[in-house]
């Protein structure tokens, strides 16, 4: 197919980027197609680093064909002689050889991710394959001009491969992928349309639960808390509920396992998130919780961070506070 | 293009940042992570601004400029934001401000003023980290680090590939895995924002040495420091202040203070003959060799370069030697009585100091200590003596003469061009027609030239950094005839850059040390090293008579070195 006409199928369909930050697909492709190199790389991102989401391990393991076809024609429409599937560990060990099977001659390699959240985030995925320090790069330059090696790079997520290959044979009906998980009664992933509200979601995949609860959407650490009046509204950033039941979860357990994983992950690279996220984990140890500096190191990380790891660092943890903490004593 | 700052409308070019635009114009941004020779790293996290139109705070050393964009640089949460993110880098960088030589020209210590950040806010994380010694010359403490990584970027661009950055998050620890490779440039410790990395302090020595009545203590100073130690004492960039820098000495309590540019004039001697030799000989290309970090990147990286090197001694290890034989025959001393201290622009001359080469026989060195201009002024300071309120004192006798040539031996270029006024004189029979060779001037990182000697043409060529230098050693590799006469400094401009000056330093700063040492030659009457008195009275008197000493005292060997993967 011509890449114009992918490009005007991209447009129509409306699809954005499934890792989360939602940018327009037919924006990011043509600004691969416009940028000008003889080399051009595209790159699945199958990092899945967000703890409770798992919408790409079904994507893997039951569309993989369509994966497959989405990569090509991603290559084809702009250009490029490569591709890249960058794989986590698990990812990379369970699915290598059927992958590898219908990858058949094409130039499309499996990239085994290194250990750490952060390196699913582009840039560093970038730093990943090339072998250096796994941290984010500046942009601009943006990968779509700059990326591997420095040519012009298409870096999508999985699932917006797999959606390619829908809308190129005309069968995309505005669906995206949900990981609902946690206290779930019915934990899974459900293909349902991207326009209803969460309430739906969980209806039509039988999964409002009938004992209290709150969720947190778009990913086990980073993602925003609700409450269970707060469900009327759609779900933005990557496809994942997660259902806490209320009277069941350890709330303090629950803050500090995000604080923990923030200053686990974080790559070191910019002070607020480096120093920050150290310094959130050594307050919340303490009994007594000292507001003043929590609410700065937050105000920092919201407003100063190198990369969206630490700028996320305050959307779990205030909407927590804001949207349950009635409920807890913490 | 039209940029709007803090209300005000100023002019601003395609591919500037915001930190370009606002430096320029002298609206004042923090930044510890920026330096104008390195990449931008945007991860202090110190130079924020806001961008009408943008939700978030935006770092200006990162943000390039467009039409018609508007910047706030100061503002409610600007200023919380950088002091809040200033606590956090001050909690890993322990204060040990009271023996540290930056105290009271600390960036950390004066952005902490400013914003009245509360020091002890947040508890020091790094107390326990250790602190590294590179050799003799340089010492890495690491609880004072703030993660910034321009030394690791330093180090890269010279080629020596020292640091390493290992682990993740709050485990972060810039190492230096490979320092066996280092060559004591000392560029780390002139890019580090906060005194993490600094020379091997020898200030303490020297201030002992100085109330041991039974020495006679000598100083003497390269080059290059006359024009950069007045910006310790808030003196315009560059300017020139050998009188008082030697009144300084004196005040400070040495005995004489003697002149390295003396010392240069040596070397030049000494390397002008060699290059008439070799070029007869057809030994060619020959290396000069008074840079001893570059040196050490020979013999650690390049052995196979080292006939290359001219075996003529460096400017410190020329006047040492003649002031422990020669001055001290005068006053009926033995060398093992006079210590002699170095202010050198430089961190591996104190390394230089410490080789077995430059030793006589029973051990004592030519020269006991080497401190650089920073220590100089930090000693100044302890003792509350400010070099700007001195009287201009002359150096002493009979080695404090020196020529135009060897006070140009601080710029990239100085050196060859020095040797060539004698050498062109020497081989053509006749002066050569100007004394300036302006070609291998300069602050550009790599120069070639040709230069006429009397009906033969050399092929020059002058690089600055050690990445221009390993590029000038790849072409030789490829063909050794590519040039005949090579001249390197480690540091960017060659010794007014080096990694023992004052800092702030940038190529402005660099070209503007670099144009008043060229000044000082301009106004000199004697500008060759053979019309040197001080220099023909040492020949005279005692070289010419015992020539065995010429090569004993004024030429040197070099020792293929182990690099860290053997």
């Amino acid at each position: 197919m011509p890449a114009q006409d992918i490009i005007e199928k991209l447009k129509d369909s409306g699809l954005t980027g499934r890792g989360g930050a939602g940018f327009q697909i037919w924006k990011k492709w043509q600004a691969v197609i416009d940028a000008e190199s003889s080399q051009k790389y595209v790159i699945a991102n199958g990092a899945e680093g967000e703890p409770g989401v798992f919408k790409d391990d079904y994507v893997l393991d039951k569309k993989a064909k369509e994966l497959i076809t989405g990569i090509k024609i991603a290559m084809e429409t702009i250009n490029a002689s490569e591709a890249y599937i960058y794989l986590n560990q698990e990812f990379f060990k369970k699915y290598q050889k059927p992958l590898l099977k219908l990858i058949g001659k094409d130039k499309i390699h499996l990239f085994e991710k290194p250990e750490g959240y952060i390196a699913g985030e582009e840039t560093t995925l970038l730093n990943a394959i090339e072998g250096k320090r796994l941290i984010p790069r500046l942009r601009p330059p943006y990968p779509t001009t700059c990326g591997l090696y420095g040519s012009p790079t298409l870096i999508n997520n999985l699932e917006t491969f797999y959606q390619v290959a829908l809308i190129a044979e005309d069968k995309y009906f505005g669906e995206r992928l949900y990981s609902i998980g946690g206290d779930a009664p019915k934990p899974g992933v459900f293909e349902l349309s991207e326009k209803i509200i969460i309430k739906e979601i969980l209806e039509k995949s039988k999964n409002l639960p009938a004992f209290d609860f709150f969720v947190q959407i778009g990913g086990g650490a980073s993602g925003e808390v609700l409450n269970s009046t707060q469900l009327e509204k759609p779900l933005s950033g990557t496809g994942s509920i997660i259902i806490y039941n209320l009277k069941k979860t350890d709330l303090k357990k629950l803050l500090n396992y995000w604080i923990e994983f923030f200053a686990k992950e974080s790559c070191g690279q910019c002070v607020p998130c480096r120093e920050g996220t150290y310094r959130l984990r050594e307050l919340f140890q303490q009994n007594k919780q000292d507001w003043s500096k929590i609410g700065d190191l937050l105000f920092v990380l919201e407003q100063t961070s190198f990369c969206a790891l630490g700028g996320s660092v305050p959307t779990p943890i205030l909407s927590f506070y804001k949207n349950i903490k009635e409920a807890s004593d913490i | 293009m039209k940029i709007i700052i803090d209300k005000k409308e100023y002019l601003a070019e395609e591919g500037q940042t915001v930190l370009d635009v606002c430096r320029k114009n002298g609206i004042e941004i923090p930044a510890l992570c920026y330096h104008p020779d390195l990449g931008v790293k945007a991860n202090c996290r110190m130079c924020l601004v806001e961008i009408v139109g943008q939700k978030k705070l935006q770092t200006s050393c990162s943000t390039k400029v467009f039409e018609g964009m508007e910047v706030i640089t100061n503002s409610v949460n600007i200023r919380r934001a950088r002091k809040i993110n200033l606590e956090l880098i001050v909690s890993s960088h322990i204060e040990k401000c009271a023996t540290c030589i930056w105290d009271q020209n600390c960036s950390l210590q004066k952005l902490a003023r400013e914003y009245g950040v509360f020091i002890n806010r947040f508890s020091d994380r790094k107390k326990d980290r250790p602190t590294e010694f590179f050799g003799p010359a340089i010492e890495f403490d690491q609880s004072k680090c703030i993660d910034c990584g321009l030394c690791v970027e330093m180090c890269q661009k010279q080629q020596c590939n020292v640091f390493e950055v290992k682990g993740k998050g709050s485990e972060t620890t810039v190492t230096a895995e490979r320092v066996k490779d280092c060559s004591y440039c000392g560029q780390c410790v002139v890019h580090c924002p906060v005194g993490a990395l600094q020379g091997k302090g020898e200030w303490q020595e020297v201030e002992k040495a100085l109330n041991d009545k039974n020495k006679i203590l000598i100083a003497q100073c390269a080059p290059s420091i006359r024009a950069s130690i007045g910006e310790e004492f808030n003196l315009p960039y560059g300017q020139v202040v050998t009188g008082q820098m030697v009144a300084a000495l004196k005040k400070l309590g040495f005995d004489k203070v003697f002149d390295i540019n003396l010392g240069a004039d040596f070397t030049s001697f000494e390397e002008a003959k060699e290059l008439k030799e070799r070029l007869e000989a057809k030994k060619l290309p020959m290396f000069t060799s008074c840079c001893p970090a570059w040196v050490r990147f020979v013999e650690v990286f390049y052995p196979e370069f080292i006939p290359n090197l001219t075996t003529a001694n460096s400017p410190q290890m020329c006047s040492g030697p003649i002031i422990k034989t020669y001055y001290a025959d005068k006053i009926g001393k033995k060398p093992s009585d006079i210590v002699t201290v170095s202010i050198m622009p430089c961190t591996s001359k104190k390394y230089e100091a410490k080789r077995d080469e430059f030793k006589f026989d029973d051990g004592t060195p030519y020269i006991d200590h080497v401190i650089t201009t920073r220590e100089f002024a930090y000693l100044l300071r302890r003792k509350g003596i400010e070099l700007c309120d001195l009287a201009p004192e002359e150096p002493d006798n009979p080695l404090g003469k020196y020529s135009g040539a060897g006070a140009i031996y601080g710029a990239s270029g100085g050196v060859m061009e020095s040797a060539l006024r004698t050498a062109v004189e020497w081989i053509s029979g006749k002066k050569p027609e100007s004394l300036e060779f302006t070609k291998v001037r300069g602050q550009e990182g790599i120069k070639r030239a040709e230069v006429l000697v009397g009906d033969k043409t050399l092929k020059v060529a002058v690089a600055n950094g050690l990445g221009n230098a390993k590029l000038i050693l790849e072409e030789l590799k490829k063909n050794p005839k590519t040039y005949d006469y090579v001249e390197i400094m480690a540091c960017p401009g060659g010794c007014i850059g080096g990694g023992g000056q004052p800092v702030p330093v940038s190529p402005e700063i660099r070209k503007k040390r670099a144009d008043s040492l060229y000044n000082i030659d301009k106004e000199m009457k004697i500008r060759t090293c053979h019309e040197n008195p001080s220099l023909i009275r040492v020949y005279d008197e005692m070289l010419d008579k015992k020539p065995e000493l010429i090569e004993k005292l004024l030429h040197t060997s070099y020792l293929k070195k182990k690099t860290t993967k053997e």
